[in-house]
């Protein structure tokens, strides 16, 4: 699969109270929670996103809380995927398991502008900076996150496997 | 194996896990909370769940806007207490019994050593201070946990801490995880389970052990965990309503990474906004004053907190221009903090104290701050907006700094009282 999209960059350590704050925790509706998406870092941010975007971030994306409504609230704001030095690892679970696409890569933060347009190749792991004309590699999915995915996430994960041992 | 490596084990049906290995464990606890667990009560019945795994082992805590702080966190925690009702939960708490549920947890017996717990809630690491692995995860791991009684984890590497010395008066739990979060950073940790040792650790009562494993997520941990001893059995003896078991590290177990401290220098510290890491002792932040002060949490609500901060605040004033709330984690230690003669120490001391919630740690009720205000908490995190307004700072420390700087009327030490 090829996602491409235009990036929005963050920087490190961005943490699930910047993602989506926790005053308002008080609803889980992903529309709305997706409304108040990196307010704090970066003002009207939600008004500003195209579907498709992608956002850059550097190391430890998602750190801080455990609340799902960080990845909910990206998905819902039209970010189709997320490219990171490196996750803090109850968002990297959070994100696979309720369908947000993410991918590690190093050397990405200092090689790509905000506003470049890239795509990444999905089962290459290969994210391609169409402004630059310039190729980054992703860190390989996991083969569990992988089974993840082609199930559809993990509730539908759990459905299947119930269903094997029944 | 390590002691985490070893409970995994336990829980898996295996002689032997190592670290990156991908397995399927048995739960006895998960957790949730009005926050999360919405989230996860939807996931549960959109997968056709009709009945969790085990109704004695699932908790559900109202405790991070309840008691409710408006028409919409009522509305998420009804769904808890109608969940409970309908799946006849053994350990829902309503307003009234509940407690910040890190702090209500052990207290109540309900976590034991060797437990396997998974929280939707980042703090749930907390219990390592008991012996028991638990980690933080998302509203969908509980809800299939919630079906199933098994999580997935991949079998993290082990960090190694070893704490000597002799502690400094007014020194304790929150300043030595606070040294080491700033010794490593917030991500030195990432994935990894953090295991404290050493004599400084083998002394350190039980309370200042789960404020260290509290905070092991600050440093991007996947777990903290002390290897249970005599403490422990005294602190559990008397509460645990189920066998539990003591495990520990083998003298080969291996270690990505050893890091030995000299807990003899350690001052009381300081994390600085707007990261847990940006760590200084709170002698050079003199200059730094304060408008609110906050005491409790998951991390600093306990009894022994409050009694630290009662030492600070006895005969003396909060200053004029700072407000101070004192947070009781739970309904016993609220009681108790009454029939010691706490709450009236706080109440002559012009401090305002709270029924148990989580409140103003996440800048949800209790507590907020204006554009421009600063505070001082016991609490876990000081990240950008984070008690409220996105201009706004928050300074973490122990009960007696903050104690201290709510006299003050700046940051300062108990030493400056005359303690």
């Amino acid at each position: 699969m090829i996602l491409k999209g235009r990036v929005w960059k963050f920087g490190d350590n961005i943490n699930t109270d910047l993602i989506i704050p926790a005053r308002y925790l008080n609803t889980t509706d992903p529309k709305e929670l997706a409304r108040h998406i990196m307010e704090d870092v970066k003002p009207y941010f939600y008004k500003n996103i195209m579907p498709g975007d992608i956002i850059v971030a550097g190391k430890n994306f998602g750190c801080g809380s455990s609340r799902e409504h960080a990845p909910i609230a990206i998905k819902a704001s039209g970010i189709q995927a997320v490219i990171a030095v490196s996750f803090a690892r109850i968002f990297y679970r959070n994100a696979f398991n309720i369908g947000l696409p993410i991918f590690e890569s190093s050397g990405i933060w200092e090689g790509i502008n905000e506003g470049d347009d890239v795509e990444i190749h999905t089962d290459k792991g290969i994210i391609k900076d169409l402004t630059k004309k310039t190729e980054f590699m992703a860190s390989p999915i996991p083969p569990f996150m992988e089974e993840l995915i082609s199930s559809g996430g993990l509730m539908e994960w759990v459905k299947n496997k119930l269903k094997v041992t029944n | 194996m390590t002691i985490t490596e070893k409970i995994l084990a336990n829980h898996t049906g295996k002689k032997e896990v190592h670290p990156g290995e991908l397995i399927n464990a048995r739960v006895d606890l998960i957790l949730a909370n009005d926050i999360t667990a919405p989230i996860a009560i939807n996931e549960f019945k959109k997968a056709g769940g009709r009945k969790v795994f085990d109704k004695e082992r699932i908790a559900l805590i109202p405790d991070h806007f309840a008691p409710n702080k408006d028409i919409a966190s009522a509305e998420q925690c009804k769904i808890l207490r109608e969940f409970s009702k309908e799946q006849e939960l053994k350990l829902y708490f309503e307003v009234g019994r509940m407690g910040i549920e890190h702090a209500l947890l052990p207290e109540q017996g309900i976590v034991l050593p060797g437990d396997l717990v998974i929280g939707a809630d980042s703090h749930t690491c907390t219990y390592g201070g008991l012996g028991a692995f638990s980690t933080g995860v998302g509203s969908t791991d509980v809800a299939a946990a919630m079906i199933t009684g098994e999580s997935w984890f991949k079998v993290p590497e082990s960090m190694k801490f070893i704490c000597r010395g002799k502690l400094k008066k007014w020194v304790g739990g929150k300043d030595l995880i606070l040294h080491t979060i700033g010794d490593i950073g917030v991500d030195g940790a990432l994935y990894r389970s953090m295991e404290f040792t050493g004599d400084v650790i083998e002394r350190l009562p039980m309370h200042g052990r789960l404020t260290i494993c509290n905070m092991a997520i600050e440093a991007g941990g996947k777990s903290g965990i002390i290897a249970p001893d005599n403490i422990t059995e005294n602190y559990i003896k008397n509460r645990a309503g189920r066998p539990y078991k003591f495990y520990s590290s083998d003298k080969d177990a291996k270690y990505m990474e050893v890091k030995e401290y000299d807990c003899s220098k350690i001052e009381p510290l300081v994390a600085c906004p707007h990261l847990p890491s940006n760590v200084r002792p709170a002698t050079e932040l003199f200059e730094i004053t304060i408008d609110q002060v906050v005491i409790g949490s998951c991390t600093n609500g306990r009894i022994e907190d409050l009694r630290e901060a009662a030492l600070v605040l006895k005969s003396r004033k909060v200053h004029p221009y700072v407000r101070t709330i004192v947070i009781p984690a739970t309904q016993d230690v609220y009681r108790q903090a009454l029939e010691e003669g706490l709450i009236e120490i706080f109440l002559n001391a012009e401090a305002s104290i709270s029924t148990p919630t989580c409140g103003p740690c996440l800048g949800g009720y209790m507590g907020v701050l204006a554009k421009g205000e600063r505070a001082i908490a016991t609490t876990n995190r000081n990240f950008v907006g984070r008690m409220g307004h996105p201009e706004s700072e928050v300074y973490l420390s122990n009960p007696a700094v903050a104690a201290a700087s709510a006299v003050l009327g700046r940051i300062g030490v108990p030493e400056e009282l005359g303690l």
